[in-house]
């Protein structure tokens, strides 16, 4: 038994509707009891669906058991088969269903439907939801596709984009645009925006686009297997992921490596004056591996950043983010526990958390500012705009959406000068976020204000064991929020380090012409 | 006294008989009734014990992380408590122990049931009993079932409602008790008028926290604001207390039925009654009056929800205008919504349960001005060109009593406000 206030994933059937609800004309019969069908909403409200997701609940009570909860799930299948007449039909348990053990698979593989039934067995109390979007891919591609001959032009398939991910929409235009400049087009997208008619052509092309591991990379590999298709391994966020994403295609299809690059902003953006400001941000990622992976890489190397912290909540991805972390000479936290991510930033103090909605919050709180780069996905990570993270009009826009919540280059000296201005106060937050800025707490920077929120599950908050001297707390808050965490943290450390016990002003200004740079 | 309402000439649907579909049912299960009960009980926590989809909808239905740390989790059952390997008991026992250490402030813990944790047999009841001996007096420990199995939606609240009732200690003092988790600002202003009539002592099930004072005996009267509560009614039945069963306090005509019913009980005069109410309800009107300008002549249909729709018809057919096509309610209990059922006019469909594929054929068929609908039907009916309504924000917002009987009119007319104002076309 784990205590979870809020989770980054749902449990495996969400997984399967977010494969069922991306591709057109299959259905999913799920073996659930009536709240279960929560889980529509994510579809219509988050991402503004304008169909219900392709699934039929049984629904049953808790006086069918012990009676014929069965019979419920027959009636349920042949209901959902005549109804809507899908190509193939999948069929599953939730969580409670897996308790009473009908066997849905079976029971819908003897009522001798005239179309592939595919059964999917996702251990609810093992797995998440990511497994269950991976797994319930792999089984469709496994029953459905089969080699065949490939097509005359070189062809890929995209696969890996789900209902309910975060871009996946613009990513496909974005993916399918560099494949078309190198003279590719693409044989299918799956499961997004597939039938299973189409799934079962998939073996007509010559590779595999893998554009989301988290949901695409059982299927690839069976792909690569057994229709002889490789994949690439390379996720093309970021300019320089996109430039060997491009070169891993032309190794794989032999054509010349070309990127248009007439519309690609973020390199001169990044080296702009302005963005001087930039340099050495202390970052903090936290999402899925696949976007945390990029996002490293992007914080590093594109925009100057320096990476305090990352980590993963998706196990399966454990090991890459591992790898990437101990490269840049930090650990990973890799967890599902939103508190422990909590307790790691209020360590971190960092300047800027890129992280996903729940970082967010995390950041409202702590007056640090966040962009997200990952799923779980909110309403607002579906905008009207064309917004991809992929190619690059996805390095474009990743560029803007992480500058946007902090203070540009300029302002950031204004503020300095005008500390004490009224108006100009440090607290007002940048100046383009109107009644939006994170508001930091009064005086106490990014650190929280205990009485506000007796939190923390099972550990207690950061506190060094060095003491603020009232002149020393003083003067630190007349540096600005932006810096204020950085520069407290560092202090402490660098009295910890010297066994100093009592923060003076001096030792406020000596850890600065220490860490001066 | 203001005069008695006017019954449908051609009576009311209390004996109209019941569609009843057994199929697909589209609803939350009670768990939900967590999110709004965990802010109205301040030192109260709401534990759930089952799996990753019970926290999954929580944190759905709650739609953002609002809060650091809420006044509810979800303890997980995992492999090994489903396999036998741990005793969940045990599990359950350190979980609890842990979370009461860290968090002092919490005076009453609901153990919340799920339906994985009742097709394991896990006795809750058992647990509460030994925890409530263990952490007693600081905290008391009470469970209840918000199962989907066993509950829908705001049958949760019902359902935690009525396990206090068993628990409150015995008084023979004649009050008052008014039944049902309102928002403050709501409460208070019942709680005003009642106290301009000179109604009193005046009690809240559930009270803001455990320490308060509240007891229940024979003579107990107890009015119920929200039309779900029939466990609690049964349970508040028989500890003694009297129902004084009335019309629900939506919209003008509810209220002033509602109120007149306890003031009947409290033997007000209706002079005193005129002079408390005649403000307010006229207000009333006059906020319903300007609302119900794009609500009038037009159709709606409902879809089972929270049990408020058959209220809610009443008040938007006899008060708003409005036609209704079908009312549908996931359950019917006459004993509670008689006195609307009574005023409602003859005419409607009056459904219970669901099969929903064939409810959205009839609401399809039907086109109506206007559907009450949960949020996974929302947006797919919307894009059919019907207007609806969320239900769920029917449950969330003010909307009791005079003072919202304005908002909550407008809360069916903004919907179609918004669908004549929209113009997307060219011109010309
Ligand atoms: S229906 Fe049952 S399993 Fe599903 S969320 Fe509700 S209590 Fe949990």
């Amino acid at each position: 038994m784990k205590l979870t206030v809020w989770t980054y994933e749902g449990p495996p059937h969400v997984g399967a509707m977010r494969v069922a609800t991306g591709m057109r004309d299959l259905h999913y019969v799920l073996h659930a009891p009536q709240g279960d069908t929560y889980a529509d909403l994510l579809f219509t409200m988050i991402e503004r669906r304008d169909h219900r997701p392709p699934v039929t609940y049984t629904t049953f009570q808790a006086r069918d058991l012990g009676a014929d909860t069965a019979n419920l799930f027959k009636t349920a299948a042949q209901g959902a088969y005549d109804r809507f007449q899908p190509q193939a039909i999948i069929v599953g348990a939730s969580c409670t269903a897996e308790l009473i053990q009908d066997d849905p698979g079976g029971m819908a593989e003897t009522m001798g439907l005239p179309i592939p039934t595919i059964p999917l067995e996702l251990p609810s109390y093992q797995r998440k939801e990511n497994f269950g979007a991976d797994e319930t891919f792999f089984q469709i591609v496994k029953t459905l596709a089969r080699p065949m001959e490939r097509t005359k032009q070189i062809t890929a398939n995209l696969i890996g984009p789900t209902a309910l991910g975060f871009r996946h929409r613009d990513d496909i235009q974005e993916v399918t645009a560099l494949l078309s400049d190198m003279g590719i087009s693409v044989n299918v997208v799956a499961p997004m925006t597939s039938s299973p008619q189409d799934i079962s052509k998939m073996g007509a092309a010559h590779f595999n686009v893998l554009m989301y591991p988290e949901t695409a990379e059982s299927a690839a590999r069976w792909m690569e297997q057994e229709l002889d298709q490789p994949y690439t391994k390379t996720v093309p966020i970021g300019v320089g992921a996109t430039r060997d994403f491009i070169n891993e295609v032309a190794k794989i299809t032999g054509k010349d490596a070309y990127l248009d690059t007439s519309r690609l902003r973020l390199p001169w953006y990044s080296k702009s004056v302005d963005s001087t400001y930039l340099t050495g941000k202390r970052v903090f990622l936290f999402g899925d591996g696949t976007h945390v992976l990029a996002a490293a890489r992007i914080a590093q190397d594109e925009m100057g950043f320096e990476v305090v912290g990352m980590g993963c909540y998706n196990r399966e991805m454990a090991r890459p983010v591992r790898a990437k972390a101990r490269e840049m000479g930090i650990e990973a936290t890799i967890t599902d526990d939103y508190l422990e991510v909590e307790r790691v930033i209020e360590a971190l103090q960092p300047e800027m958390i890129l992280g996903t909605q729940m970082e967010r919050h995390i950041g409202k709180r702590l007056g640090i500012p966040c962009a997200v780069i990952s799923a779980p996905v909110h309403v607002q990570d579906f905008p009207a705009r064309y917004s991809p993270q992929m190619g690059i009009e996805g390095a474009n826009v990743i560029f803007d959406t992480w500058v946007h919540p902090l203070v540009m280059g300029l302002e950031e000296h204004l503020l300095h000068m005008f500390r004490e201005d009224f108006e100009f106060h440090d607290a007002a937050g940048p100046s383009h976020h109107g009644g939006h800025a994170p508001k930091p707490e009064d005086g106490g920077g990014p650190a929280p204000q205990p009485a506000a929120s007796p939190r923390s599950l099972s550990g207690k908050m950061n506190e060094g064991s060095v003491i603020w001297l009232a002149d020393a707390e003083k003067e630190l808050k007349k540096i600005p929020f932006f810096v204020r965490g950085k520069a407290r943290r560092n202090t402490e450390v660098f009295a910890s380090e010297r066994g100093v016990a009592e923060i003076s002003v001096d030792t406020l200004y000596e850890a600065k012409a220490h860490y001066a740079r | 006294m203001t005069e008695l309402p006017r019954l449908p000439t051609a009576g009311g649907c209390r004996e109209t008989p019941i569609l009843k579909q057994r199929g697909q049912r589209e609803v939350f299960c009670g768990l939900t009734g967590i999110i709004w009960l965990h802010r109205k009980m301040q030192d109260a926590f709401f534990l759930v014990i089952g799996s990753r989809t019970c926290a999954h909808l929580l944190q759905s239905a709650a739609g953002v992380m609002i809060f650091a740390e809420p006044r509810f989790g979800t303890a997980i059952l995992e492999e090994t408590d489903l396999a036998g390997l741990a005793d969940a008991q045990d599990e359950l026992d350190k979980v609890v122990d842990e979370l009461l250490a860290r968090r002092p402030d919490i005076k009453q813990l609901f153990l919340v049931g799920s339906c994985p944790s009742e097709v394991i047999k896990l006795d809750l009841a058992k647990a509460a009993e030994r925890m409530t001996q263990r952490h007693a007096p600081s905290v008391r420990v009470l469970n209840f079932s918000g199962s989907g199995i066993e509950t829908t939606f705001t049958q949760g609240e019902d359902a935690c409602l009525a396990s206090m009732v068993p628990v409150l200690p015995k008084t023979d003092d004649r009050q008052l008790l008014l039944v049902g988790a309102l928002p403050d600002v709501v409460e208070e202003q019942a709680i005003g008028l009642l106290e301009a009539m000179g109604i009193g002592p005046i009690k809240v099930l559930p009270a803001p926290r455990a320490d308060s004072d509240l007891a229940v005996g024979p003579n107990t009267v107890y009015a119920l604001t929200q039309p779900f509560l029939g466990d609690t009614h049964d349970a508040l039945t028989r500890r003694g207390a009297r129902h004084l069963p009335a019309p629900f306090p939506f919209g003008e005509e509810g209220t002033t039925q509602w109120l007149a019913a306890i003031a009947a009980e409290f033997g007000v005069s209706p002079d005193l009654f005129d002079q408390v109410t005649a403000a307010p309800s006229a207000r009333a009107r006059k906020a319903i009056a300007q609302a119900a300008e794009a609500l009038n002549g037009k159709s709606i249909f409902f879809f089972p929800d929270s049990q408020l729709e058959i209220p809610l018809a009443r008040f938007l057919t006899r008060e708003c205008g409005m036609d209704a096509i079908e009312v549908g309610a996931p359950f019917i209990h006459k004993g509670i919504v008689g006195p609307d059922l009574d005023l409602l006019a003859e005419g409607p469909t009056i459904s219970e349960g669901q099969d929903v594929d064939l409810q959205l054929d009839r609401a399809k068929t039907a086109k109506p001005d206007l559907t009450v609908c949960g949020l996974g039907l929302a947006n797919p009916l919307e894009a059919e060109g019907l207007a609806t309504k969320w239900a769920i924000e029917l449950v969330f917002t003010p909307v009791h009593f005079y003072e919202q009987a304005g908002d909550l009119a407008g809360l069916f007319s903004r919907p179609i406000r918004r669908a004549d104002l929209l113009k997307l076309e060219a011109t010309e």
